[in-house]
């Protein structure tokens, strides 16, 4: 029997409504960041980026990656 | 010969075996509930319809009594009443009472529905197409390129099979675990679309650039059937969805698989 464990992105205080874009965006953003400030290899990023995968659409996250090799990503990193 | 026809349009109407949770021929309640949700929905219709039969029953009392008494050959010289303190107040405080016993269960089920209360084991993204439903697992992901994905397509009505239902039926299904917290992420890539599934009490629009999230706990394993609630164009009819719920351990293992044939 194949064991998957069950974990996804916990609800967040911040972002208690239906609409969880917000939500998204700022997950992806954390993520960054914290690999800005920690570097690329520390375990510590993992769960933003866990949590990020969970919650953003796939177009939106292949869109925003291009943005940021780009230059052009909106956000604050 | 008549008779015959009549016997086969009842037998269409009647006996009809009801595939799964689906909509039936001639339905007229609500599907059988499979969320905690839809049991809160279906409560609420009972408890409006009680107001309902007795303003019914109230008001045609009334309109009943007028005609009658008010009849130009029982009664040609009608009482001029032109005011009753009692019965003014009486149809003012009622009336105005009413709507709060309707608006208390209906705010509170209402709020209930998008309570973010306990973490979800699941979350599962629905993304909307001109017409099809893409279905993305990411929890299990290690990339950003590597989540479980697949497109939800109708079957056509040629290629169904016995017992399927038409215009209901899809090629891959949504499977979740039963008895478990799920989020759904619903959002649209080009048009806005609507996720839906009756027997869970969920209704979710898919407004482009934005993600709606909507909670589900399925009580029992089964297969859900729902169709798109946002008309967008040509094939609106034809993007249906489909639900199946699982135990939790054949979910693993499902998911599992999947997995290891993607990768491979």
């Amino acid at each position: 029997m194949a064991e998957i464990e069950l974990k996804t992105a916990p609800a967040d205080f911040r972002f208690p409504t239906t609409n969880q874009t917000r939500h998204c965006f700022t997950r992806y953003i954390e993520y960054h960041k914290c690999v800005a400030a920690k570097g690329e290899e520390t375990p510590d990023c993992h769960k933003f980026a866990k949590y990020y995968r969970s919650l953003c659409p796939g177009e939106w996250v292949e869109k925003w990656n291009e943005q940021r090799a780009n230059g052009t990503f909106p956000g604050p990193l | 010969m008549e008779k015959e026809m009549i016997l086969h349009s009842l037998s269409w109407r009647f006996l009809t075996i009801a595939p799964c949770d689906a909509a039936e021929p001639w339905q007229l309640g609500s599907q059988n509930a499979a969320t905690p949700i839809m049991q809160g929905i279906i409560y609420l219709h009972h408890d409006i319809f009680f107001f309902l039969i007795l303003i019914l029953v109230f008001v045609s009392r009334i309109l009943v009594r007028a005609l009658w008494h008010f009849h130009e050959q029982t009664n040609p010289v009608p009482q001029r009443i032109v005011h009753g303190t009692t019965i003014e107040i009486i149809r003012t405080i009622f009336p105005s009472i009413i709507p709060m016993f309707i608006a208390i269960p209906s705010f509170a089920l209402l709020y209930s529905m998008d309570e973010v209360v306990v973490d979800p084991a699941i979350t599962i993204k629905a993304i909307g197409h001109q017409w099809y439903w893409t279905y993305e697992y990411s929890d299990y992901n290690s990339g950003d390129e590597e989540s479980l994905t697949f497109d939800s397509y109708m079957i056509p009505e040629d290629d169904l099979e016995l017992g399927q239902s038409r215009l209901l039926e899809v090629d891959n299904r949504v499977v979740v675990p039963a008895k478990t917290n799920l989020r759904m992420i619903v959002t649209p890539a080009d048009v806005p679309h609507s996720w839906a599934v009756p027997s869970s009490g969920v209704k979710c629009d898919a407004v482009p650039g934005r993600s709606n999230n909507t909670s589900i706990f399925i009580q029992r394993e089964g297969v859900y059937y729902g169709q798109c609630s946002e008309i967008r164009g040509t094939n609106h009819a034809f993007t249906p969805i489909v639900v199946e719920a699982v135990s939790l351990k054949d979910y693993g293992s499902r998911v599992f698989n999947q997995l290891i044939l993607q990768t491979n």
